[in-house]
Formats: structure tokens, sequence, C-alpha cells
């Protein structure tokens, strides 16, 4: 049975994490293992700026009781890049039809994640990524300061519901919003996202946090960009507390994750109201963790 | 030089077993049984995981897999050379025959072989000697016999000498060899006959020492990095040097055998801290 997510129909209920598996590199790295087993419903891509980016200094990872922190900064070639180089390998990917009730091998929607610090510059990414049809849905990663105010965008219902009106009218593809869960009141989130218009909601998101030298005595981060998220395992019970509080709240499909590492974690975020869960970091320590989550729903 | 042939990994971790364990002074060899997997590419690496009691360690660690170069791959078992430095490689250090292991890889891009009229150089600092080992049948088969220098810190380490053929040693506390650094024979080799390609693996100071000699000597270097990485295949960006003339490269994907040509300078900070 295929499932179904803002109109979109979906092999399965299981996709990844934004920047958590890259396609490309992936092809690079596993050849033609990749093509026809391809673990997710869905294909999120790591999250593109209208400028390119490199990312953080280095070190970019520490690794925690239970998960780790990643302080990467969204490299990303910028959405001129993205379009021209990008784009073109990320479609026509083939699902592994061994991961759905009728064994059909179904093509892998592609959202596209992006960022933008301004709501000019977040028009112009979600006009130009409207125009593509090879884009099926767009999710907006919130988690981004404001360049007026430096508070996160998504940290404030006012400023979300702002941000989100400002830009829903542009395009008729689904719009997804990543909630933050560094945020006092997600569930206010996540309903100033679904007034102004948004057709699913996504979280959570890392945990902002933090790590120090070995052996630094002077308090010094060890991390390039001093703070980083907290992922893995370590989140789950917040995921869930978060994921069953917003889908309390809201009446729009929630994607679930964070900490996902198998089916039984996945089937909690869908009991608790999730329509689809997504899995990230698992997918570092296991390429095809999504494929055994999918599986394990089955 | 064409980069070595990739060998493409299954998609995938892959549960293996351990065929046995062994000491090598301060140093494990870990053999894992690998009938069917592809063959590797010397310098590749692979993502290693106890598949039991991987967690509740020092700091209820580990979490992540550890990436381990491919230090031999022959009859069926790929050969691992492991030191206890932290809650990863302790448990990896405590396998025995029998126990279960994940495996993902292998990963990648390794050594190109010399061009031709060029004598290859191997030079190795302590455990990152591991990939110079597969490189050294490789260019043996090829009908090639490279020089081989390796450097230790101290008595214990210089077992490790025994995983290569034929090495000049150099020590920092001097109970074996030259008592110095391994820069300090490879200038001399250089200098002896510069018409080489030097392969270094080792601890980020020496290869920092190895990619400034070699850019001085105009020798090309061909350096196999180690870095902390979360997933091996190019995910993450978590594994990133800078890139001469900007930007970043990937460890695990455009590595972990990098051009010395690429790079401005190795930081200290390179390397896997956990």
């Amino acid at each position: 049975m295929s499932v179904q997510f803002c109109g979109l129909e979906l092999a399965h209920a299981v996709i990844n994490g934004s920047g958590t598996f890259d396609v490309i590199a992936a092809r690079r790295a596993f050849g033609d293992g990749l093509s026809g087993r391809f673990p997710f419903a869905a294909f999120v891509s790591k999250t593109i700026t209208l400028q390119p980016r490199q990312g953080n200094p280095p070190p970019r990872l520490w690794e925690t009781p239970a998960g780790m922190i990643n302080s990467i900064g969204l490299p990303n070639k910028g959405l001129a890049g993205y379009l021209r180089e990008d784009l073109p390998e990320l479609t026509g990917m083939v699902g592994d039809p061994t991961l759905t009730a009728d064994g059909q091998a179904r093509p892998v929607p592609l959202i596209t994640n992006i960022m933008g610090s301004s709501a000019t510059e977040l028009a112009e990414l979600i006009e130009a990524c409207d125009a593509r049809s090879e884009i099926s849905a767009i999710e907006l990663n919130v988690s981004c300061p404001n360049v007026a105010t430096g508070l996160d965008i998504g940290a404030d219902p006012r400023q979300l519901e702002a941000v989100v009106r400002a830009v829903r009218g542009l395009t008729g593809k689904p719009l997804i919003v990543k909630l933050t869960p560094n945020a006092a009141d997600v569930p206010a989130c996540a309903l100033a996202a679904e007034e102004a218009g948004a057709d699913a909601v996504s979280l959570i998101n890392t945990l902002r946090a933090m790590a120090l030298a070995p052996g630094a005595v002077d308090g010094r981060p060890w991390l390039g960009g001093r703070t980083g998220g907290l992922s893995g395992p370590a989140i789950r019970p917040v995921a869930l507390a978060q994921v069953a509080a917003v889908a309390r709240r809201v009446a729009i499909p929630v994607v679930g994750m964070g900490g996902v590492q198998s089916a039984a974690d996945a089937r909690q975020l869908l009991d608790v109201g999730a329509t689809l869960v997504a899995v990230g970091t698992e997918s570092f320590r296991d390429p095809a963790a999504g494929a055994s989550v999918a599986r394990g729903l089955l | 030089m064409s980069p070595g042939p990739p060998a493409s990994a299954p998609f995938g971790r892959r549960l293996l077993e351990v065929a046995g364990i062994e000491e090598l002074g301060a140093y494990r060899i870990l053999r894992v049984a690998d009938p069917s997997g592809p063959e590797p590419a010397a310098g590749q690496f692979a993502m290693l995981a106890a598949a039991e009691r991987w967690g509740g360690g020092e700091g209820e660690r580990p979490f992540l897999g550890r990436a381990f170069s491919i230090a031999r791959f022959s009859a069926g078992e790929a050969h691992y050379l492991l030191e206890d430095v932290g809650p990863g490689t302790r448990r990896l250090c405590e396998l025995s025959a029998g126990e279960g292991i994940w495996v993902t890889g292998p990963l990648g891009r390794g050594f190109s072989s010399p061009e031709p009229g060029r004598r290859a150089i191997l030079a190795g600092g302590g455990v990152g000697i591991a990939p110079l080992a597969i490189l050294q049948d490789q260019l043996e088969r090829e009908g090639t016999e490279p020089t081989v220098l390796l450097g230790f810190r101290d008595r214990p380490r210089v077992a490790g000498a025994g995983l290569l053929r034929g090495a000049r040693l150099a020590t920092d506390d001097g109970s074996a060899g030259h008592h110095g650094r391994i820069t300090e024979l490879l200038e001399a080799e250089l200098e002896r006959d510069p018409v080489a390609v030097v392969y270094a693996c080792g601890p980020a100071g020496m290869l920092e020492g190895v990619r400034e000699l070699c850019e001085r000597s105009d020798v090309p270097a061909q350096l196999a990095l180690e870095a902390g990485m979360a997933c091996g295949f190019g995910a993450c960006y978590g594994c990133v040097v800078p890139r001469r003339g900007g930007g970043y490269l990937r460890v695990c994907l455009d590595g972990p055998v990098i051009d010395g040509a690429e790079l401005d300078h190795i930081e200290a900070h390179a390397g896997a801290p956990w």
C-alpha cells in the first residue's frame, strides 16, 4: 500500500532527513549497487541557498553518548549550481521494490530543501524550484538567523508565519516547513506555519549543542562553527515529544524524525501522528538503514 | 597517473565475521573474513563497528563507525591495523574470532601507481603504516620494489614494522633505527635520488612534514589522510580538509589518498579525536 503525502503517492513512509544522504556521493561510493535499491520513498536534498557556501571550517564533527554533533554549515553549490549540475543527477531514481507492499518499483520524488535569510532570497529560491518539473515538493529550512534580528526565523511563530505567508503564493508545489526544535513553543510554530499555508511540517531538526576541545582547559570549543546540532538516538525522546505535540495541534501532515534507528522507532512516531518518518543519522552508520526501517514497517 | 581503480562497495553495511586478531607489539591486526566482498584498491578504507556492544564504553560511546585503511587483502580476508586510542578502537581490539563485525566498504580513492621511471618511496608513521602494506603488495606484484621508511614513537610500537617488508626505521625515542623523524630519512632519500613518488600515511604532523618536504623537493606526494568521519561515503560532509585555492575536499570521497599538490597545509586537528 502506498502512502499519500501532500498529493504525492509515495511507495512507503520512510524518507531521508535533509543533509544526511547524498545521492551523487553515494553513486560514487556504491556504484550500481544503488540503482533500483534506493531506500527512501522520496529524496530530500541538502539545504540549497541562493549563493554557494563553503560550509564551516573543520572540525565539523563530534561523537556524543548515543549521538553526534555536526557543525557542517550547509555547504552547497548555490541555487544556480544546484539546478545546473545536481538536479539532472537527482532525477530518475527508482525505489527498492522490496520495500513496498505490492512489490512495485516506483520513481522517487525529489524534495528540494532551501534556506534564505530574507523574504527576497526565499522568493527567488522558491520561484526557481517552482519552475522545475523535476522538483516535486519544497522544504523550507527555517533554522536560519534573520539577517536583521539575528534570531532564528523558525523560533518565533510570528516571524515564521510572515515568512511562510510571503512565499506561499509563489509555488503550487507542496511546501513543507522544517521546524527548529530550538524554540520555546514548537507547536505554536507549527500552527503558525499551517495558518500561513504550509502543506506539511517536518521535525525535529538538530538540537543546538557544543563540545569542548579535548584536553582544553580554557573552554575552547572543538567545532569550527563553535556550536553544532545534536542528532542520533540521544534526541529520540525529544523528537517523540515534539512530534506528538505538533501532531495534536495541526491538521496538516507531519514528517517525524529524530534518532530513528529501527522500524519500532519509526512506528512510535507514526503512532503519535506522523504521516512520514525520516531517517537521518542512522544512515551514516548504515547507508541502507532507511531500507531496514521501511522493510520493518511492511 | 590514473587513480587507483576504485572498487565500489556493496550498498549498505555488511555483517561479517572476525577471522582472528593478532598482537603486533602495541598494535593488533584484525582479520575479517570477507570471502564475497570486492577486492579493494590499495589505499581504500572501510567503516567498522562491532556487531555487539558498540556503545556503553568510555563516555557511553562508541556510536559511529570507525574508518580504517585496509592493510591487506588476501585469501578472502581483509586485515586492519588497530591501536587502542579510544572507546571505538578499544572495543575493536577486544574482538575475537567468530564475533560479528559491521563493515561498510571498500570506500574512497586509493593510491595511483608511479609513473614509469619514478621509484616509489613509502613513508609511514605509527598506525598509519597500514595502507602502505597493501600498497607494497601491489607494487611488488607490478614488479617494482619500493623503498620503505617507517617511523614509530617507541619500542612497543616498533613491532608494527613487521607489517611491511624491508623497512628502514626512525623512532622518536631512539629505540630502533634512526633517532629522529621519518622526514629526515625521507629527505636523505630524496637528496640521493629525487626521481620518485612518495606515498605517505601517518599522524597529521608527520604528513604535513612530508607534504612540505615533497613540495620543496618538487616530488609528487600521495598522502593518505585520516579524518574523523560519521559516514565514510560522502553524506555527512564532516571529514573535510581545506583544498589549496579554496573550498574543501571530503577525505572519504575525494580521498583518503589526496595529491599533496591539492593541499596547502594539513591541520594538526586532522585525524579522528575519538
